[in-house]
């Protein structure tokens, strides 16, 4: 404020808030002590945790135990995979309703587009039919749902003023998991989709479940509605101006996306990548339904201390430790640019 | 305004987008439905067709579903009251000016980057352990010899403690961002005006968040709405659990399809309810 | 360098016609300014001509080349903008080699260009800068600079230096018309100020809700304006309007005399009237006169005028310099 506070009071606020705060951040605070003790000293009450002796002992076991390498592994291929694979579906997208955005819905669509759009859809069918099984919704049901849902859906939300289009977006995050949880754990699971061996190669033992191919695609899924808000509203605050002066300047379209936009974007790029960073590294619901071992990320790994077994504060903290140290650096780092991505820009 | 090359070019990049995302959104939800009709279960591979309303009817007769729609609603609402009335406290406190305001913003904002299962878990046992946890020290600090167990006796309040801990941030951090957009000039001249500290609170602080504190509200019911990892880890599902756990339960544990799918469309009715307010705050905010 | 055609140009928003038709041919090496109030449509028909909208209707030509479908890229034309649209990421001297590079100029070609252009505009010390580095009026040179590298076949300003401070203004006015005079290049300039249309132009088009409603060179707007519009625009102060009897006198629907061309004049003159306010500007003094039947006139007096507020006056407007207009808003004209 612009008007002087009295010395009293900064200090009265400071003792406040100082307080507030360290009780918020207590638990991880005790959590990381507790990761460097040994087991019995991470059990006593009130904990001095001064005077007994620090340890690294059980990240060691963590280690061993549990393998958090490999879980580290899964997690940051997970998360940067899905991260780029986002970009590619959200820059092209948010640069069209940034910059050449549609002020009123478009005309019904004419036959050819229909066309054009239930052809690919017949297309998908049939590479379905070739290359899988579905079980019990076979190829008829396949169908039926791209033709009834997919392609009308499609072209309304396409046909949308870009309000619209963005409205729309919005809604499929809200989305509960627990409406898709059944199909997906299915087609992930041997259940659903099973592809075939078709003699040059056989693909019979291949399924989503707990490997990447499944998660990637599904985490790129669960955060493409807020990657596009949240570039949309930074591509927004880009003058258009600059690159019409760029297309004055003659330069073609790639060059103006390249050599113009995607520079000036570039922190707003970043901030989103950031935030889907964290939304991705603490994703559990899927995580945990969806994977066991192979693919399975950090929040799984956390589970599986969820049974004791004799003593294992230290070491269940040492995992806790491992698995969320990383990702609030990030968070620090990002904290403001959240506000944005987690209001979908209702609040800035 | 884009001329036509670009519009045309700008149509076709987008169709990517809306193509994965209405896949996303309906093949899923088309299927749910389907399943939701259909008497399938994992481990009864015999017993097929169609179903009918029973899934529907079974899981209505279910008493789980009741405790659990209430618990959805309870842990919903006491959550959301705890962090938008904290975190209205908070964003004002961190507004004012003290010493090592960065820091303690870092520290208070923390919770909301730690992943739902440690959270979950250190709570559990590092933090409200009958025996062990540090709740347990500060009433035995105070005298009492039966500290209390708030997973066994409270598993409800004590998921929604977690639950709230990791969201006060969140609502404290939006709000804060919107305090901060309130200029000083109009501080400064409320200042000006005498404005008592109450009346400024209530005629110009208060509406001036009303938006915010919706967004927060709607955002934050989308997310606690589909609390899981928190009850999972936690082991407290048979009694605080919501109606996204029971569906989970419903498939992992009963291996019942067609009752999990019937479960999972009403939780999608509840969000819908929800999402549909949401959705219309935020294209209001578009138009402006 | 270039002639420029517009041939029955239309460009309509949704349901709104910005431009409902408009025809204009811009001659080779003339520095034309499209003037009119703000919202008429100035930026509108120059972004049509840049090939940054897309028409609703119509053709425009350059050199005799139909243009219509061409990229705005593919048109050859520079621009300055309003806002100076200068790339933020890009140094002074990267935004200024910006067009050459993508004209894929060899590299030390561009280097004497950019050199060239930055000593032509004073901006040699600040090539490394980045443009928010710069003040407002080194910015505008940037922006220049960056236009006139490539040797265009035209340039478009559209109102370059209404970002700037007075003083600045006046200053980038002479230097702009020096660069016309140097380059002998077709410019096209668009403004919201007639005081900036009147001193710049060859040629001023005046502007009114999209339609032209005169082209010509600044003395023909100011000595025959064609309608009520271009009569009130150009000239300031504003000509002075009258209606009913006085103009019905002259037959016409109105009249109008500019301050300029009413004299103040002792004995009787042809209106009488009571000053209402003096402006003292020192060269010259404004004169707010109510004067009955032809109610408030503006006046031009010499600066040393001594009458004050409540004097009555009489008035003389010069018979040669009495515009008429019709119901219409046209201008009567005796042959
Ligand atoms: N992209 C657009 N969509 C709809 N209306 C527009 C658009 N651009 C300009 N207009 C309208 O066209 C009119 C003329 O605008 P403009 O050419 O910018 O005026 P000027 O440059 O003379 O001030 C204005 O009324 C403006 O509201
Ligand atoms: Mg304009």
């Amino acid at each position: 404020m612009a008007i002087k506070q009295s010395r009293n009071k900064t200090i009265f606020l400071t003792i406040v808030a100082w307080a507030i705060g360290i009780i918020m951040f207590f638990p991880i605070f005790w959590t990381a002590v507790a990761a460097f003790k040994t087991e019995s000293d991470a059990y006593s009450l009130p904990q001095n945790w001064l005077s007994t002796p620090w340890t690294l002992e059980n990240f060691a076991i963590v280690q061993e135990r549990s393998d958090y390498i490999r879980y580290i592994f899964n997690t940051t291929v997970i998360v940067v995979l899905s991260t780029l694979l986002g970009l590619v579906f959200a820059i092209p997208a948010a640069w069209s309703m940034a910059f050449a955005p549609n002020p009123e819905p478009r005309k019904p669509t004419n036959a050819k587009t229909w066309l054009t759009m239930i052809f690919g859809a017949l297309v998908i069918c049939f590479l379905g039919l070739y290359f899988t099984d579905w079980k019990p919704v076979n190829f008829f049901v396949g169908l039926a749902l791209l033709l009834i849902f997919v392609v009308p859906a499609s072209l309304w939300a396409w046909n949308q003023n870009t309000s619209g289009t963005l409205l729309w977006m919005l809604s499929t995050k809200m989305m509960p998991p627990a409406g898709a949880l059944i199909p997906i754990y299915l087609i992930f699971n041997r259940n659903g989709l099973i592809f075939k061996d078709w003699g040059w190669i056989n693909l019979s033992h291949f399924t989503l479940m707990d490997s990447f191919w499944g998660m990637v695609p599904l985490m790129t899924l669960l955060n493409l509605p807020i990657i596009i808000w949240m570039l949309f509203t930074y591509f927004k605050e880009i003058p258009v101006g600059i690159l019409e002066a760029a297309r004055m300047d003659g330069a073609s379209l790639w060059n103006e996306l390249y050599r113009v936009l995607t520079p000036m974007a570039l922190p707003g790029i970043a901030s989103t990548c950031l935030l889907n960073l964290i939304l991705s590294w603490n994703e559990a619901f899927w995580s945990l339904n969806l994977t066991n071992k192979f693919a399975a990320p950090l929040s799984f790994f956390i589970s599986e201390y969820s049974s004791p077994e004799g003593q294992f504060w230290a070491k269940l903290s040492a995992a806790s430790i491992m698995a969320i140290a990383p990702i609030l650096v990030v968070g620090w780092f990002s904290q403001k640019q959240l506000v944005r991505g987690l209001t979908f820009g209702a609040v800035k | 305004m884009a001329t036509k090359q670009a519009l045309v070019l700008g149509k076709w990049a987008l169709l990517p987008s809306v193509a994965v995302l209405a896949a996303w959104s309906f093949v899923p939800l088309a299927l749910t439905i389907y399943f939701a009709f259909l008497r399938y279960n994992l481990q009864d591979p015999e017993n097929t067709g169609w179903a009918g309303f029973s899934n529907f009817y079974y899981f209505f007769k279910d008493p789980y579903f009741w405790k659990d729609l209430l618990n959805t609603i309870l842990l919903v609402a006491g959550t959301i009251v705890t962090t938008v009335v904290g975190g209205v406290l908070l964003a004002l406190l961190l507004d004012q000016k003290f010493w090592g305001r960065g820091i303690v913003r870092l520290l208070v904002i923390a919770p909301f980057f730690i992943m739902p299962t440690v959270s979950a878990l250190v709570w559990k046992n590092l933090i409200m352990h009958p025996v062990f946890g540090l709740f347990a020290g500060i009433q035995r600090f105070f005298g009492s010899h039966q500290p209390i167990d708030w997973f066994g006796k409270f598993p409800l309040f004590s998921v929604g403690m977690v639950v709230s801990w990791q969201w006060l941030p969140y609502a404290a951090l939006i709000l804060l961002t919107a305090l901060q957009s309130l200029d000083e000039e109009q501080k400064d001249a409320a200042a000006m005006d005498g404005t008592s500290t109450l009346n400024y609170f209530r005629y110009i602080l208060l509406p001036h968040l009303a938006r915010p504190i919706t967004v927060v509200i709607l955002i934050e019911t989308i997310f606690l709405l589909n609390i899981f990892a928190e009850i999972k880890v936690t082991s407290v599902g048979g009694f605080a659990g919501n109606l996204t756990y029971l569906v989970f339960s419903q498939l992992n544990d009963a291996t019942d399809v067609g009752m999990a799918a019937a479960g999972g469309l009403i939780a999608v009715v509840l969000a819908n309810i929800v999402s549909a307010f949401l959705v219309r705050m935020v294209g209001k905010n578009l138009e402006a | 360098m270039a002639v420029i055609k517009l041939e029955n140009v239309r460009k309509v928003f949704g349901d709104a016609v910005i431009i409902p038709g408009a025809d204009l041919e811009i001659r080779d090496g003339e520095f034309i300014v499209f003037v009119g109030p703000s919202g008429c449509g100035k930026s509108t028909l120059l972004r049509l001509i840049a090939g940054l909208e897309d028409m609703t209707s119509g053709v425009i030509k350059i050199d005799g080349r139909d243009v219509t479908e061409v990229a705005p890229a593919g048109r050859e034309l520079s621009m300055v903008f309003q806002s100076y649209a200068l790339y933020p990421h890009m140094s002074v001297r990267k935004n200024i080699a910006f067009p050459l590079m993508m004209a894929k100029m060899p590299e030390d070609q561009i280097k004497a260009k950019v050199e060239g252009a930055a000593a032509k505009l004073n901006l040699t010390q600040y090539l490394d800068r980045k443009p928010g580095q710069l003040s407002g009026g080194q910015r505008q040179r940037v922006a220049i600079g960056r236009a006139i590298v490539r040797q265009p076949k035209a340039f478009l300003f559209d109102e370059p230096l209404s970002n700037l401070d007075a003083a600045l203004r006046v200053n980038m006015r002479v230097e702009i018309m020096q660069m016309h005079q140097d380059m002998k290049a077709t410019m096209v300039y668009v403004t919201h100020d007639q005081v900036e249309a009147m001193t710049m132009a060859d040629r001023i088009v005046v502007l009114d809700r999209g339609n032209i409603q005169q082209v010509g060179s600044p003395l023909d707007l100011y000595n025959k304006p064609d309608t009520l519009f271009v009569a009130g625009f150009i000239g300031s102060p504003k000509m002075n309007f009258i209606t009913g009897a006085i103009a019905e006198k002259h037959k016409a629907a109105t009249i109008g005399v500019r301050p300029e061309h009413i004299d103040v004049v002792s004995g009787k003159g042809e209106w009488q009237g009571k000053i209402l306010l003096t402006e003292h500007l020192g060269s010259d003094s404004f004169l707010h006169v109510e004067a009955g039947d032809a109610g408030r006139l503006v006046v031009r007096a010499p600066g040393e005028f001594s009458g004050k507020p409540n004097d009555k006056i009489s008035l003389k407007p010069d018979p040669a310099r009495i515009h008429k207009f019709d119901a219409q808003g046209l201008a009567i004209r005796s042959k």
